[in-house]
């Protein structure tokens, strides 16, 4: 192992040192760390650490575990400055270098853990996912501390924290609003678009002139702009539901139109000779060959359609809606300038759509295992 | 494709079943269970006619092992595929098993190896072998009861459950040649279905199939471009040769079928395998 002194080690030392040199809040009388002892000689013993580290004694795992947990108590220092100690708003060099400490620690700390090889699949599987996880909450930390550190307006960015105060009190609100527009104008307006699509493909497989005739016009239709047809569907279906269901429904048709056709095609031909010498009928040479060739292509359809329908759905909830559902909300709560609340809205179509993209993910790997970019992997 | 006039084909009209049937117990009688008379096909392409086959007559007995062997273009792969009923010949007769091509094929009177393995990766080897079976509505117990004993003999036995990716190019060519037999068809057609692999494994199946040959007694169709590999197999060789694709010798090999591998160190062998290689010879234009 190299001893040469690693860099981002060495960073989060100089940094943390010279952090205690500069005044950490503004006005009359600037607070200073020496009014925080304790904490004082906490970053101090940080510091130290982080030189010693730097020479490279510890390395791969446990250096990085080592790391993320200095990194969290530095995080929580810096929490307790901001919140405790009325640094909030007017924080000062000596907080921000304190931060940039912590940043390239947090790197450091990171690089070591995504470096962890194992042969035992559920420790790699383990480590491998919290990777995302420790990145995911620094960067949430990072917004947390710039936007109280900085003072900025809600009306901007709010805080990670206010979200989550404003998401945790406005649960029933947030569940209407999911109730309304996810299950039930994104399922069904998903369940009938994937469904019709994937009926009419098969169609068009079986029916030569419908894929010259049909195949134009699925295109054109999918070039509408959504702006566009969403306040005709609120005309046509009504402010309910029903109306957004048939935007997602416009949304899902075609990707999953043109995918199926696409996959329809993608049995090679020695395959389909095969069926051929078997005397197989049409039906039986669909679903014994040209279906199962078919579902990579099918999947990515699904998968597409997944975060379409929802994004369909909340805007369309922009042209008329019932006084529920979660494009409702932010529409309107974004005019009473209640941003944490297009926040939590945000957070929860976020959330909800990251789940449903990666069912559909979940179901291609199990149905398309046999796929040369999955089969490693059993 | 446009098919050029030639004359009448009773055999490809689907209008002419009387004359079919009387054809047929004609055929039977004369036991071929390939006959062709002056099959032709002519592919009509952007750059004009390509004749694939011309006037090509072969008669394929009962049992016999024929290999079909020739350059690149000669038609031998086409010949096999119009047997097969996957292409349609443009002029000419032609019955299998005493019936129209086509008439074979929905009868499931014969088993295709193709060059390549053609296994659905998303079976099973055994749902694989047992994918005619399925077609044809037989029972599970007995798909499964096909599928180890046909399994067993290309000495595939206990990777039932492996699927296709998980087995080398030998033993997957190996699972389709016991698809091809498993639903017990009279005539076995193969397309040079070792071209792919490497020599030594390409000499343990020739022999595995010899003995295969031997047991199961069909009538197998080969094709392959390897002269020591026709004349090892064969009971009978068909040298063809290109533009126009035609069959220029067919060469009996009447040494003993009790075949080893040593068989192609004998004079015997080297008489048969010279007398292939001046056919291919005569019948190859250098021009190119």
């Amino acid at each position: 192992m190299s001893l040469a002194v690693n860099p981002w080690m060495a960073a989060g030392a100089v940094f943390a040192l010279t952090a205690l040199f500069f005044p950490l809040g503004a006005g009359e009388i600037p607070l200073n760390w020496l009014d925080f002892p304790g904490l004082a000689i906490l970053v101090l013993g940080f510091a130290a650490a982080c030189a010693w580290l730097a020479r490279g004694w510890v390395a791969g795992l446990p250096l990085g575990l080592l790391l993320v947990g200095a990194v969290a108590l530095g995080g929580a220092v810096a929490l307790y400055l901001l919140y405790e100690t009325g640094v909030g708003g007017e924080a000062r060099l000596g907080f921000w270098l304190f931060i940039f400490a912590l940043w390239a620690t947090a790197w450091r700390g990171l690089d070591a853990i995504a470096g962890f090889r194992s042969l035992n699949k559920s420790a790699q599987r383990g480590v491998d996912l919290l990777v995302p996880l420790i990145f995911g909450c620094w960067l949430v930390f990072l917004w947390e501390v710039v936007t109280v550190g900085f003072g900025v307006p809600q009306v901007l960015l709010p805080s990670p924290s206010m979200i989550a105060v404003r998401l945790a009190g406005s649960l029933d609100i947030l569940a209407a609003d999911f109730y309304q527009t996810f299950v039930k104008a994104v399922i069904s307006g998903y369940l009938i678009g994937c469904g019709s699509g994937f009926a009419v493909s098969i169609l068009v497989d079986r029916v030569p002139f419908l894929k010259r005739g049909l195949l134009p016009l699925g295109n054109f239709v999918s070039a509408l702009p959504i702006v566009g047809i969403a306040p005709i569907m609120v005309m046509w279906f009504g402010f309910d539901w029903q109306s957004k269901a048939a935007v997602v429904v416009i949304m899902t048709f075609f990707p999953m139109l043109v995918n199926t056709v696409s996959g329809l095609n993608a049995a090679g031909a020695l395959e389909r000779d095969l069926m051929q010498s078997y005397g197989a009928r049409y039906w039986q040479t669909l679903l014994m060959l040209r279906l199962p060739a078919a579902m990579p292509f099918i999947f990515n359809a699904l998968k597409i359609n997944s975060t379409l329908a929802l994004i369909g759905a909340i805007v369309a909830e922009f042209f008329g809606t019932p006084i529920v559902g979660m494009g409702f909300r932010i529409s309107t709560e974004v005019g009473r300038m209640n941003v944490d609340m297009v926040w939590a809205e945000i957070v929860m179509a976020a959330l909800a759509g990251s789940a449903f993209y990666g069912a559909m993910a979940l179901c291609e790997r199990a149905v398309t295992f046999w796929h040369p970019s999955y089969r490693q992997r059993r | 494709m446009t098919p050029i006039p030639l004359p009448s084909d009773p055999g490809r009209d689907p209008d002419s079943e009387p004359e079919e049937a009387a054809g047929v117990a004609a055929d039977q009688n004369r036991g071929g269970v390939v006959q062709a008379r002056d099959l032709s096909l002519t592919f009509q392409t952007a750059d004009g006619p390509v004749f694939a086959l011309s006037g090509v007559d072969l008669e394929i007995d009962q049992g016999e092992f024929v290999s079909f062997i020739g350059p690149s273009g000669c038609g031998k792969t086409t010949l096999l595929r119009v047997i097969a009923d996957l292409e349609q010949p443009t002029g000419g007769t032609l019955s299998v098993n005493g019936v129209p091509p086509h008439e074979a094929r929905l009868s499931r009177d014969y088993g295709y190896v193709f060059q390549a393995p053609a296994l659905y990766p998303w079976r099973n080897i055994e749902r694989n072998v047992t994918l005619p079976l399925e077609i044809m509505g037989i029972s599970a117990a007995e798909r499964r009861e096909k599928a180890r004993e046909y399994l067993d003999l290309v000495n595939l036995g206990g990777f039932e459950k492996k699927f296709p990716w998980q087995l080398s190019g030998g033993m997957q060519q190996r699972a389709s040649i016991a698809r091809a037999l498993c639903f017990d068809p009279a005539l076995l057609l193969m397309d040079e279905p070792f071209g792919a692999l490497d020599e030594i494994v390409r000499d343990h199946l020739n022999e595995q199939l010899l003995r295969l040959w031997a047991k199961t007694q069909k009538t197998v169709v080969f094709v392959t471009h390897s002269i020591p590999e026709a004349v090892f197999l064969s009971t009978k060789i068909v040298v063809m040769s290109p533009r126009p694709g035609r069959i220029i010798d067919v060469i009996p090999t009447d040494f003993p079928r009790d075949r080893t591998l040593d068989t192609r160190e004998t004079p015997a062998f080297l008489e048969v395998a010279h007398r292939v290689r001046e056919g291919l010879r005569a019948g190859h234009s250098y021009d190119d």
